[in-house]
């Protein structure tokens, strides 16, 4: 048993959920109770779906389980192929739907529907959401590409001469973080190259658009997290090569340009020439010279933290100091990227564990899923939404990819603006003794862009004082000029520079903190 | 007693008559007991709810909850693994394990609550007697318990019936001669407060709270004790007062003013309470009440309105919406119909409701789409669907998490259906 709070991922179920709300003409029935029809929510709120998931649950009750849970398994599926007479449907059972071990794939079949019936056999004590949506994906991609694979051996053929190339796009599902605008960058920019996209799925997908996957000349994998192994074995069977390179910020995203051109045989040097984003050069301007050497601390699915590990810290000029995920299938991936950034990998999915480390780093951003959002928020650190899980934020009103050059800007932007402005921190600074400025006064910018924080404050004490109780035991006093000292520091960077005296005091069995202290510890702490 | 059981046997037989009841047996589309735990924990504030069960259940409560106000909140989930499966001595061993684990680590816990769930009772894992043990090893300090939020055994409220009927038996028996008033099942603070003021006023009293606020300062239950549930989902609570020798005046739910009134009135007939006082005090609350329903009046009346089953409370909501600000009732869903508790509820709904029980969830919205009604009452699954579809919804989960009952809450109630037709007509694009 393992005593969890919060949870990054739901079960493997859910996953194969996410696949099958993703695509079109495809039905799941799940071998499930009652309870587990909460997951409609997650695609109908969280992601305002428009349309239930395709999804029958049988919600079998105690009462059913004496009886016959078998005969209520058929009769829900062949309910189901009547009413919604899907391309192909998938069917399955929940953690509770294993144990009573009816066989959904045999009982399905027995059926004898006159469609392609995929069981999913999702180990349900052992794995989790991205893992029954990567898993589920695989087995559709066999199950119905399969049948026109070629003969074991046999060569691709090369392109007919004159025809443009083309790709599959595999990964996106539904409830994925920016999946949707996603698809739609990395399309435009692969049509710029002159590659076009033969199927993008699981998301738009009809179950025979997959059977025709083994069409393109090769596969781009946005996300590896549920599109790598499909995207294996589919390089096995039909000998389609894949990409490795994830195009989130603007030098992937030239990489992954590269990497597409050689493997669709044409020139990028347009595309890379013409290459618009304003990450650079809103990055190189003055005013993101304060940007220099924030702390960042980086925790997601291991993709998109990779990635935004590499955006921080080579092109935002950030420091990254701490990188984790909660996907302990793509543990390798972080640790050699943590290796690259010299911090301790973090690979857990316990939310109290990366709770206690943020704590511990005091970062001045948080790049994170929702849950990091809610630590940061609880801190009063600036945090931005990186990767799922998600919540209802996640999915703007505008096109808000992540992927290309346009996901730059709109990372730029999201990761820049709840960070201090640069000008407006010199401005304060400068004016800091104006008798406008009241003591205490919040920065203009964080007035509405921080409501968050006021919907916990009933809940919570205020952010500094957490931060303060457990950073400064056991407190040092300050004598009354050092105090009066550091009311002369500008209040957006005093409670900082109150911490850091108090840390270098205590730390240096320092009992009163004079002026001394206050400068000595300025100068400790200086990068 | 006497009148009680006559009560229950009187509505039974008039409802078949005047009711037509749908029962269907398919998907049904509603939370399990689980989610009970969302809204006990704040109202038990010195508890611990601690699911034994699986990562869905972990997830179900995470999404239901909606919100992580706090890190570590007083609930979580004991998620069970393979080993788990593989043999019940090592699940217990296991549990064992978390338990102290999770006491240790929150020294502020007077009461943990196992909570079994749908896994751990179809592996036949005994929470009671895993309860037992863990209380022996614990008690002064911890007090355990246990109970079934699984979801092939409870639906959505049913879990706080059951976690209610799990404290009865620690309940201390009354030591007083004196007739004592318990209100059963969870209202808020608030609300809790006004009925106080209420009865003090009508001289009725000591007045006590099932569920407590403190665990540590539970009411007390014997033969004087007369109960009133405050929610429609307790069969099992009222089933195990009344073995304590307690006795339920029978009332409709104190929804709306009527209903408030005739749920206080029950309490002031057992108390023998003067008419013309009742009439005093309860009038100026009745006036403002009323008042602060009209203009919702001008609103829903002649409105249509469609019920999927969800919380229980669909039965005494209809009866409001029906009586208090004409609506047209199409169809009452309810997960469950407890003819006996609400037996009153029954009789007051006009001649004829079409009633349903149970659900299958893909006839029953064949049904509400056929009939078109102004407004749907359903779960957040459903209700972006049929928006998309141009049916106006009201969601059912904010029946439950907003303070509804009493006479200043019913223009409250009534705004909740309200206010999704009004925006409706805002919107122009
Ligand atoms: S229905 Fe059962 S398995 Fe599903 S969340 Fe509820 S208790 Fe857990
Ligand atoms: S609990 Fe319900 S069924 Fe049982 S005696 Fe009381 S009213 Fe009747």
């Amino acid at each position: 048993m393992q005593l969890t709070v919060w949870t990054y991922e739901g079960p493997p179920h859910v996953g194969a959920m996410r696949v099958a709300t993703g695509m079109e003409g495809l039905h799941y029935v799940l071998h499930a109770p009652q309870g587990d029809t909460y997951a409609d929510l997650l695609f109908t709120m969280i992601e305002r779906r428009n349309k239930r998931p395709p999804v029958t649950y049988t919600t079998f009750s105690a009462r059913d389980l004496g009886g016959d849970t078998a005969e209520l398994f058929k009769n829900a599926a062949k309910d189901a192929y009547d009413r919604f007479k899907p391309e192909a449907m998938i069917v399955g059972a929940s953690c509770t739907g294993s144990l009573i071990q009816d066989d959904p794939g045999g009982l399905a079949r027995s059926l004898g529907l006159p469609i392609p019936v995929v069981t999913v056999d999702l180990p349900a004590y052992q794995r989790k959401e991205n893992w029954g949506a990567a898993e589920t994906f695989y087995q559709l991609v066999r199950a119905l590409a399969g049948p026109s694979a070629p003969a074991p051996g046999t060569k691709r053929p090369e392109r007919v001469e004159g025809a443009r190339p083309t790709c599959n796009l595999l990964g996106p599902t539904a409830l994925g973080f920016r999946h949707r605008d996603d698809i739609i960058e990395i399309t435009s920019l692969l049509a710029k190259l002159g590659i076009d996209v033969n199927v993008t799925a699981p998301m738009t997908a009809k179950p025979t658009d997959i059977a025709r996957l083994g069409n393109a000349d090769f596969n781009v994998v946005l996300y590896p997290e549920i599109g790598a192994q499909a995207a294996t074995w589919l390089q096995r069977t039909f000998g389609q090569p894949f990409t490795k390179t994830i195009p989130i910020g603007v030098s992937a995203t030239r990489q992954f340009i590269e990497e597409v051109a050689a493997l669709a045989g044409v020139d990028p040097a347009a595309v890379l020439e013409a290459s618009a984003s304003r990450l650079p050069w809103y990055s190189r301007s003055v005013d993101s010279t304060y940007l220099t050497g924030k702390r960042v601390f980086i925790f997601g699915d291991a993709s998109h933290a990779v990635a935004a590990a590499r955006v921080a810290s080579d092109e935002l000029g950030f420091k990254v100091v701490g990188l984790g995920t909660y996907s302990r299938e793509f543990a390798r991936e972080i640790r050699a990227a943590a290796e690259l950034y010299g911090v301790e990998p973090l690979i857990t999915d316990d939310y109290l564990e990366v709770e206690a480390k943020v704590q511990e780093l005091q970062p001045e951003l948080v790049l994170g899923t929702q849950m990091e959002r809610h630590i940061a928020k609880r801190f009063g650190i600036p945090c931005a939404v990186i990767s799922a899980p998600v919540h209802v934020q996640d999915f703007p009103a505008r096109y808000a990819p992540q992927m290309g050059f346009e996901g730059a800007n709109v990372i730029f932007d999201t990761w820049v603006h709840p960070l201090m402005m640069g000008l407006e921190e010199h401005l304060l600074a400068m004016f800091k003794d104006d008798f406008e400025f009241k003591n205490g006064a919040q920065p203009s910018h964080l007035g509405a862009g921080h409501a968050v924080l006021r919907d916990d404050a009933k809940e919570q004490p205020a952010p500094e004082m957490i931060v303060q109780n457990v950073i400064s035991v056991p407190a040092a006093i300050w004598a009354a000029d050092a105090e009066s000292e550091l009311k002369k520091i500008p209040f957006f960077v005093r409670g900082k520079a109150r911490r850091n005296t108090e840390r270098f005091a205590n730390e240096n069995g320092v009992a009163t903190i004079t002026i001394e202290t206050l400068y000595d510890a300025k100068a400790h702490y200086a990068r | 007693m006497t009148v009680r059981m006559q009560a229950c046997a009187a509505s039974d037989a008039v409802r078949e008559d005047t009711h037509l009841t749908i029962r269907q047996s398919g998907q049904r589309e509603v939370f399990c007991g689980l989610t009970g735990i969302v809204w006990l924990h704040r109202k038990i504030q010195d508890a611990f709810f601690l699911v034994v069960g699986s990562r869905t259940c972990a997830h179900l409560i995470q999404s239901a909850a909606g919100v992580m106000i706090f890190a570590e909140p007083r609930f979580a989930t004991a998620i069970m693994e393979e080993k788990d499966l593989a043999g019940l001595t090592d699940a217990n061993i296991e549990l064992d394990r978390i338990v102290t684990q999770l006491i240790e680590r929150r020294p502020d816990i007077r009461l943990l609550f196992l909570v079994g769930s749908c896994p751990s009772e179809v592996i036949k894992l005994d929470l009671s007697r895993a309860a037992l043990r863990l209380s022996q090893k614990f008690s002064p300090d911890v007090r355990i318990l246990n109970y079934s939020g699984s979801g092939i055994e409870t639906t959505f409220t049913q879990g706080e019936d059951a976690c209610l009927a799990s404290l009865v038996p620690v309940i201390p028996p009354t030591v007083a001669s004196e007739c004592s008033l318990l209100i059963v099942g969870s209202l808020a603070d608030v609300v809790e407060d006004q009925f106080v003021r209420l009865f003090e006023s009508l001289g009725i009293g000591p007045v006590q709270f099932l569920p407590p606020r403190k665990s540590t300062a539970l009411p007390s239950v014997g033969p004087n004790t007369r109960f009133l549930l405050a929610q429609p989902f307790l069969a099992d609570t009222a089933r195990a007062l009344e073995e304590r020798g307690a006795q339920r005046l029978v009332a409709p739910f104190p929804l709306g003013v009527e209903g408030t009134t005739r749920w206080l009135a029950a309490a002031a007939r057992a108390w023998g309470v003067d008419e013309a006082l009742f009439e005093k005090v309860t009038q100026p609350y009745r006036a403002r009440a009323q008042r602060a329903l009209t203009s919702y009046k001008h609103e829903l009346a002649g409105r249509r309105i469609f019920l999927f089953p969800d919380s229980q409370l669909e039965i005494p909501l209809a009866r409001f919406l029906s009586r208090e600000l004409a609506m047209e009732l199409i169809e009452v869903g309810t997960p469950y119909l407890h003819r006996a508790h609400l037996a009153e509820e029954l009789e007051m709904l006009p001649a004829g409701t079409t009633l349903s029980e149970g659900q299958d969830v893909d006839l029953q919205l064949d049904r509400c789409r056929a009939a078109r009604p102004d407004l749907v009452v359903c779960g957040l699954g459903l209700a972006n669907p049929l928006e998309a579809e141009g049916i106006t919804t009201k969601w059912s989960i904010e029946l439950i998490f907003t303070p509804i009952q009493g006479y200043d809450q019913a223009a409250d109630l009534a705004e909740l259906f309200a206010r999704p037709l009004v925006r409706r007509a805002r919107l122009v694009a």
